[in-house]
């Protein structure tokens, strides 16, 4: 697609871009803090549809219950970085008296950890399964997760249930809490702002992951897999083993995003982590291009920011159908329509890869 | 032992509201490969149209016999969902026949979203009482007690079911589903459309979703916009359960799925000793799910293995 935009072009262009990206929050939080939230839940959107992109996009494996990993990065996060479990343990609240604080490099690895082997975990029963099967399967993980987070609160207050964790440490390291608003050079640079940083510093580094798996020795064995498993198998790939890797992989990536919602929010609950957001991070998928990173970007920016953004306007128009069509109903309708039409006008995604498509179209065509 | 017969008693119920629901996802799928997300929200639009009819006619004209009202708000409803699934498949489905096989999904799902936005501007969000019609008289069986409405509903489903197997296995329509869903190209050439065929897959799909969708709402009394996307999923699961495309396996999938529901969730507490409850009986099905497509992935009556990714 940017064919025609030469090498130097590029260059430019990629400097303004970066720019751009930089300066985006302290502009946008001259408007209020929300503006700015926004674009954090974006950017958290997009790390999350990176992940899934490894496991749909890449290996072909299509995952319904993604959020179950973002839920249980969250819930690990929110556990061992809030007051809660020294409530619920005696033990705990010895040894720590001013409430379980684990610092970070504890925290998140765990988090990622723990979701990594619950991705594993789902995958093992699930290698003989493709497509649909696959499909169902990994929407009834998600779903039975989800009630264990609503109900682990009895007869042992885990997860406290519908209620939530809440008082979530927010993210400091080296003296710099992300919770608190920084002064630098006399510029108020506020907390959602910092947060942002932390989040775009994550997608690139989630991207040059993906970027680098994509042209790896394993990136091409899962999309070997994914277009042809039986050949794939025949050309002496483990597909066993890959399978179960993208699985690890695409649930990390959900992990540590689950650990940056709960430090950003500051409180998560079930709540946050329905079967309609799995589905959400599916559609941005596809919607974006599946497997083509850029697409999976714009997916996400575009179905996480656009409705938000529309919430605004909406104001008018509620007042006009006497607050029937409220911001939220008005939200859910536009991002319906936007996934029928795109998907009808443009069936590959709207930013597609050029090899993928190539041999999708054979395969359906037969 | 009288609460595992009553328990058996509510799940036969439960089982052939998804065994009907499940119709619609095993024929749609057999036929196009689509998971229809949308299907459990054409069960919701269907009761709450037949809502909105009874409502109306108690109104309007008080002295009508109760199941008179219950026929004619069944048959409009019946009609309405029929259209209104025909008229989807043909906008947000046919148009993607030969795409890649995600993007049906996503319209799918888009359209699910869809109904039950509009619905609830339609409807409102809240949730509405479901009138009860004809005479509820709870009968004693065997310690167990089942009500008349109850015995309407496995009735019902019986003749439905009756109906449609025969509708499949000795007309001429059914003829062509069954050649259309072995193969389209063959099918056409032997002088079967198969854009009618699919349009009628999907309005006998809808009829059995409203049948479904009343069942439940005069069973469980209540009507809403979101009504129709659990059982829905529940009953996608008996399908695949069943083993997918298979219309006895799509019964059988959801009558035993409706059991090991109400059976689990009324002895959970008894059998960890009150540290699960009842709560966890929406997990059932996946778990059961879940093993059951470990031990054999082509579901209990599949033959087929999925291939197609």
């Amino acid at each position: 697609m940017l064919n025609f935009i030469n090498r130097q072009n590029r260059y430019v262009l990629m400097t303004i871009g970066a720019i751009a990206l930089l300066v985006l929050p302290l502009i946008l939080q001259q408007g209020g803090n929300a503006w700015v939230r926004i674009a954090d839940a974006a950017l958290l959107y997009v790390l999350l549809a990176l992940g899934l992109n490894i496991v749909v996009g890449y290996a072909g494996l299509l995952d319904l219950g993604y959020v179950a990993f973002y839920a249980i990065g969250a819930y690990m996060f929110g556990l061992l970085a809030s007051p809660h479990l020294t409530d619920t343990f005696p033990a705990i609240a010895a040894a720590f008296p001013n409430g379980l604080h684990l610092p970070l490099w504890i925290v998140i690895p765990s988090a990622a950890a723990l979701a990594g082997i619950f991705g594993i975990l789902l995958g093992a029963p699930t290698l003989k399964l493709r497509g649909d099967y696959l499909a169902i399967v990994t929407l009834g993980f998600g779903e039975i997760i989800r009630v264990f987070l609503n109900n682990l609160d009895h007869p042992v207050n885990i997860t406290n249930g519908p209620k939530g964790l809440n008082q979530i440490d927010s993210i400091h390291f080296w003296g710099l809490n992300l919770g608190k608003p920084l002064t630098l050079f006399g510029f108020d640079i506020a907390s959602v702002s910092l947060y942002y940083y932390l989040f775009l510093g994550l997608v690139l580094v989630s991207i040059v992951i993906s970027h680098r798996l994509q042209l790896s020795r394993i990136g091409r064995a899962w999309m070997a897999i994914r277009e042809d498993e039986i050949a794939a198998k025949a050309m002496g790939i483990n597909t066993r083993n890959l399978k179960l890797l993208a699985f690890g992989m695409g649930a990390t990536f959900g992990g540590v995003s689950g650990s940056m919602f709960a430090a950003f929010q500051g409180f998560v609950s079930p709540e946050s982590f329905s079967l309609m957001e799995s589905v959400m991070i599916v559609a941005m998928v596809v919607l974006g291009g599946i497997g083509h990173l850029p697409g999976v970007i714009l997916g996400a920016v575009l179905l996480s920011a656009l409705p938000e953004v529309l919430r605004y306007v909406a104001g008018p128009l509620q007042q006009m159908t006497d607050g029937r069509l409220d911001s939220a109903i008005l939200r859910q309708l536009l991002i319906a329509l936007a996934m029928i039409t795109v998907m009808l006008m443009r069936p590959r995604g709207l930013w597609p890869t050029p090899e993928h498509g190539k041999s999708l179209q054979n395969n359906t065509a037969k | 032992m009288e609460t595992l017969l009553q328990q058996i008693i509510n799940g036969l119920i439960l089982g052939s509201m998804y065994a009907l629901v499940a119709l619609g996802y095993t024929m749609v799928y057999g036929i196009i490969n689509l998971i229809n997300f949308a299907h459990g929200d054409v069960l919701m639009v269907g009761a709450l149209t037949s809502w909105a009819i009874i409502v109306r006619m108690q109104e309007s004209m008080p002295g009508t016999p109760g199941w008179l009202i219950l026929l004619i708000a069944l048959l409009i409803s019946c009609v309405v969902a029929a259209v209104l699934n025909f008229v989807i498949e043909k906008v947000a489905y046919r148009p993607l026949r030969n795409s890649p096989k995600l993007a049906p999904l996503i319209t799918a799902i888009g359209m699910s979203i869809l109904l039950q936005t509009l619905a609830m501007i339609i409807f409102k969000p809240n949730y509405k009482p479901y009138p009860m019609l004809l005479p509820s008289k709870p009968f004693q069986v065997g310690g167990a007690v089942i009500t008349t409405t109850q015995i309407m509903i496995l009735g019902l489903t019986a003749v439905s079911l009756a109906v449609l197997m025969y509708l499949v296995n000795y007309t001429k329509l059914g003829r062509a589903m069954r050649a259309t869903a072995e193969n389209p190209r063959v099918a056409a050439l032997m002088g079967v459309k198969p854009d009618m065929v699919i349009s009628a897959t999907f309005v006998i799909g809808a009829i059995l979703a409203t049948i479904a969708g009343v069942m439940y709402a005069s069973n469980y009394g209540t009507v809403q916009h979101t009504m129709g996307f659990l059982p829905g999923l529940k009953a996608f699961t008996a399908a695949v359960f069943g083993g997918i495309g298979n219309l006895a396996g799509a019964v059988v999938g959801g009558i035993l799925l409706g059991l090991i529901e109400s059976i689990g969730s009324g002895y959970i507490g008894t059998l960890t000793g009150g540290v699960l409850g009842s709560h966890y009986s929406d997990i059932f099905a996946f778990i059961v799910l879940i093993i059951m497509l470990t031990l054999r992935p082509s579901g209990l009556l599949g033959e087929r293995v999925a291939d197609r990714a």
